[in-house]
């Protein structure tokens, strides 16, 4: 089915969200909508999908105009939406969520084996393993992600818009989505992919539509560059590589030694580890999702309660402090789940910039807030920082991802800071705000602390590092300089040692050698 | 680096920062709170409503009008006009103005019984709402009143000598003490043992009313000399809160705590670092704890701080409105009314003063439409369980169904567009400057 958009418009007040934008979608294809948080692209999709109703343009099917006034229309005229946010019932089985909405009935009875038979079916045809029977809750995201997929198959969907899928998936779930969207290609589904990340767009996408403020700024090539894409989506020229000189090395220092950590049920996260970071340098901390990284830089902050081993800064111990104590020390740090462990969501900006310091001057005097000083403050961070807010007063679950990252950054940052630890700081986070968040964990490794990053994102790991540091099931694998080949940095995320995979027959290409 | 193994300890381990995850219940007294004056009125027109047809189906008149219905509707639909015009012309009679009274003073005297009537009332629900701010439920607002009547009236009844006013006052904190410590308790138990606060604050409704009751019941303990009734003796004059208009009136400075109550609850929520703490833990469990703050100590202030606010409804009681010896119905059901009050105040100060006053004026009007129309007094019970019925009911039917929240939806579309929008005009703005 081919799919097309014409001079669609869609106004909020007097925003324009999007302003006139023609689309053509071919069937057996997949087209990218790559655009900054906030370009419009959802919105646009919103409206295709009959969510809202544009007010100028007309939607088209095989050349026939739709009128969608709701998500139901959208659903039996052929168009799928695999939602960001999944819209699944957590107790129900892959099978009941699939027939939901759409139920088969025996007499007055569900007919939940013809459920069951159509996922089976579905799942064949397309090479998914989804057990029918199994409850969505106990379910991994990627696997939720499929059934949200089956769903819209289930109901014959031809056209399929996935609404930044991976946003919510580790690099391997991302490559499995990969995987199944080229199948779906070949099957001759029309496919619409929003998406910011582009080393993802280059990788799928056949056609790649930009949308920049509501505007359709262009159409690219798979082809072009990482820093081409960039650019259109931005606006500008975006420094994509990590821009930062020496190392001037101080002689200040963390060292952890033989640090354990431990959870409740006695399995080991963190296992036995070893390392010092000098002042003014940057270790980075890769591997992948859930090896481990997260508890230690939780332990550095005193979060985890099962450790053992040994943390000092600057020559003084830290562990068994409490978070409180930890972060009077001077701990900078930003947490991997910035909407659970970061930031109050109903409380406002101004009101975030302050979450852990309200214990003392400046921010409260006597039990008492300083809300003058804190405005004042809140004010002066917004400007310098850019975060993008209608106002101080706003509350912090209506920015974006990467505003609502640059908040926390706003508030580490302005303290004084003996150690800077962030986790993913840029998961999430639109390329403009990436460029800006590397900048600043430079400049505070530039001031003579020691930084900790932790991040899956191995370009990132790689660009920040002047050392690397790799773990696996919670111990370390190696660590290496930042200009160690990307296919070993690979080998050692699967736990094979540094030496080992020196050596292992893998040839070392350009691109491995460039990244 | 394609190995599926770490994946499953990441798995297990995503509520690794915290030990109890955010349960749905916690979801929907968020929700509930969260409606706004709005749902609060709605809710109140709506309990009416009901309690109209209630008024209606237990008036004779109606009921016997409404049996030839079609022959003569305008029998029927006079009946109905005269039983409500009746019902709540009492209700107003009894608690604001009463002006088939034969003179002035008795005119308003409904008026100052209903602000007699909400001083307990209103701190109770501040009690209430304090816990509700910081994500916790305190059902034990009977226990904490009880407790302090136990500390106010053994203060009051043991140190008859000490001078006027200075025994009030000490009475008052000492009420104080007894409510904050029981609530702390409560707190204690959900902070260091994980004991649902739910559940520990219920059972220790019961053990202080047992507590109460052997009190009362032990000659030489609580019991007034010379009695075998399970009462105390009468609260002496020194320990009496002053009445604000005479003997006549009820009125008595209890209101006026009240009233400064209400004015720290305002600043404690509003302009105080630890309300803001409060707050936080309420909003964000995990992030209030990745900044520093102990949210095990947050949860046993909070319980204190409720449970002393809870105290004050208690004090009031022993020491202004059943002065005469007072038994283990002492509590009257304000600590479970401060849950209402709460509820329709929408947990704010102000709201709950609001609600404090419409609860008093509940109160006094009850009774006068009992008197006067032979409406039993409990139409008003179910009025206010219908206000909380309309106000929880649908979050707690989505809590119970497990089903998703409708309006999550689109708030979240809303507040994507609204940051589009933002985006835009700051983009702007720098281009202008540039």
């Amino acid at each position: 089915m081919r799919l097309e958009l014409q001079g669609i418009t869609k106004r909020f007040g007097t925003f324009v969200a999007n302003d006139s934008i023609d689309l053509v979608v071919e069937p057996g294809q997949i087209h990218c909508l790559l655009g900054e948080n906030g370009a419009g692209k959802s919105t646009l999709m919103n409206c295709l999908y009959g969510l809202y109703q544009a007010e100028e343009g007309e939607i088209l099917l095989d050349g026939v105009p739709q009128h969608f006034a709701g998500p139901g229309d959208a659903m039996a005229a052929g168009i799928g939406m695999v939602h960001q946010h999944f819209m699944l019932v957590p107790v129900f089985t892959v099978a009941e969520n699939v027939m939901l909405g759409n139920e088969a009935t025996k007499g007055i009875a569900l007919d939940t084996k013809a459920a069951r038979e159509r996922v089976n079916e579905i799942a064949g045809n397309f090479n998914f393993h989804v057990d029918p029977d199994a409850v969505i809750e106990d379910l991994p995201v990627g696997v939720q992600q499929r059934v949200e997929i089956i769903k819209a198959l289930a109901r014959d969907a031809e056209i399929l818009i996935f609404d930044e899928p991976t946003a919510v998936l580790t690099p391997q779930e991302t490559d499995e989505l990969m995987g199944i969207m080229d199948q779906l290609r070949k099957e001759g589904k029309a496919i619409v992919f929003i998406t910011h990340k582009l080393r993802e767009v280059r990788e799928v996408a056949d056609k790649i539509t930009v949308i920049r403020r509501g505007k359709v700024v262009g159409e690219a090539s798979p082809t072009s560059t990482d820093s081409e894409l960039a650019e259109m989506m931005v606006g500008r020229a975006v420094q994509l590589t990590v821009d930062k000189g020496e190392p001037h090395y101080t002689s200040n220092a963390l060292e952890v030694k033989d640090l354990v950590v431990t959870s409740a049920d006695g399995q080991v996260l963190v296992d036995n580890i070893s390392f010092t970071v000098r002042g003014g340098e940057i270790m980075t901390i890769a591997g992948v999702d859930g090896n481990g990284q997260t508890e230690l830089a939780n332990a550095l902050l005193g979060l985890e309660p099962g450790v053992t081993g040994s943390i000092t800064l600057n020559g003084k111990e830290l562990l068994g402090k409490t978070p409180r104590q930890m972060l009077d020390e001077g701990i900078g740090f930003i947490p991997a789940d910035r909407n659970e462990d970061g930031l109050v969501g109903a409380f406002t900006v101004a009101e975030n910039l302050m979450l852990n310091r309200a214990t003392g001057a400046p921010f409260v005097k006597g039990g008492v807030l300083q809300i003058p000083f804190r405005n004042e403050f809140a004010r002066e961070k917004i400007e310098e920082f850019d975060v993008r807010t209608e106002g101080i007063d706003q509350p912090v679950n209506a920015l974006s991802g990467g505003n609502a990252q640059k908040v926390i950054i706003a508030r580490e940052m302005s303290k004084d800071l003996n150690l800077f630890v962030a986790s993913q700081p840029t998961r999430g986070v639109d390329v403009g705000s990436i460029e800006f968040i590397h900048k600043r964990v430079v400049e505070a490794r530039d001031s003579g602390i020691p930084v900790v990053v932790v991040s899956t994102e191995l370009d990132e790991a790689v660009g920040l590092a002047d050392q690397l540091m790799v773990m696996y099931r919670g111990g370390i694998v190696g660590i290496v300089p930042a200009d160690t080949p990307r296919d070993v940095l690979g080998m050692m995320m699967a736990g094979i040692p540094p030496e080992q995979a020196a050596i292992a027959p893998v040839p070392v290409t350009e691109e491995g050698a460039q990244a | 680096m394609s190995t599926n193994e770490p994946l499953a300890i990441s798995e297990s381990q995503q509520m690794n920062l915290d030990t109890e995850p955010e349960g749905r219940w916690k979801g929907a007294f968020r929700e509930m709170l969260a409606g706004g004056p709005g749902v609060a009125i709605g809710a109140l027109i709506l309990a009416f409503l009901v309690g109209s047809i209630m008024i209606a189906f237990t008036n004779a008149a109606v009921r016997e009008a409404a049996s030839y219905f079609f022959a003569r509707p305008q029998d029927f639909f006079s009946a109905l006009g005269s039983a409500m015009g009746g019902a709540y012309s009492s209700l107003i009679r009894g608690s604001i103005f009463n002006w088939e009274a034969p003179t002035f003073q008795r005119m308003i005297s409904p008026l100052l019984l209903t602000l007699h009537n909400s001083g307990p009332l209103i701190c109770a629900g501040l009690g209430v709402a304090v816990t509700f701010k910081a994500g916790l439920f305190n059902i034990g607002g009977r226990g904490q009143m009880l407790m302090a009547a136990v500390f106010a009236g053994w203060l009051a009844f043991g140190l008859p000598n000490l001078p006027v006013g200075i025994h009030l006052i000490v009475c008052i904190l000492g009420g104080i003490l007894g409510g904050a410590l029981w609530g702390a308790l409560a707190g204690f138990l959900n902070a260091k043992t994980g004991a649902h606060e739910v559940i520990a604050t219920i059972m220790l409704n019961y053990v202080a009313l047992y507590l109460l009751q052997y009190l009362l019941a032990t000659p030489g303990l609580m019991q007034n000399p010379g009695s075998s009734n399970p009462i105390t003796p009468a609260t002496p004059m020194s320990a009496q809160l002053p009445r604000l208009f005479g003997r006549q009136f009820p009125l008595n400075a209890g209101f006026l705590i009240a009233l400064l109550a209400v004015a720290f609850c305002w600043w404690l929520l509003n302009r105080s670092s630890l309300g803001f703490a409060f707050k936080a833990v309420g909003e964000n469990k995990r992030a209030a704890k990745v900044a520093g703050i102990n949210t095990d100590r947050m949860t046993i202030t909070v319980f204190a701080i409720s449970g002393a606010l809870l105290a004050l409804a208690g004090a009031m009681q022993v020491l202004g409105t059943v002065t005469t010896g007072f038994t283990d119905g002492i509590d009257g059901g304000i600590g479970f009314d401060g849950i209402t009050v709460a509820l329709l105040g929408g947990s704010q100060p102000v709201g709950v003063l609001f609600a404090g006053l419409l609860f008093g004026a509940f109160k006094a009007g009850g009774s006068m439409m009992q008197a006067g129309q032979m409406i039993p007094i409990e139409i008003v019970s179910v009025i206010q369980s219908l206000i909380v019925l309309f106000i929880a009911a649908p979050p707690l039917v989505r809590a119970i169904f497990h089903l998703p929240q409708p309006s999550q939806v689109a708030a979240a579309k809303k507040a994507a567009a609204k940051a589009a929008k933002a985006e835009a005009k700051a983009a702007a703005k720098k281009e202008v400057s540039a």
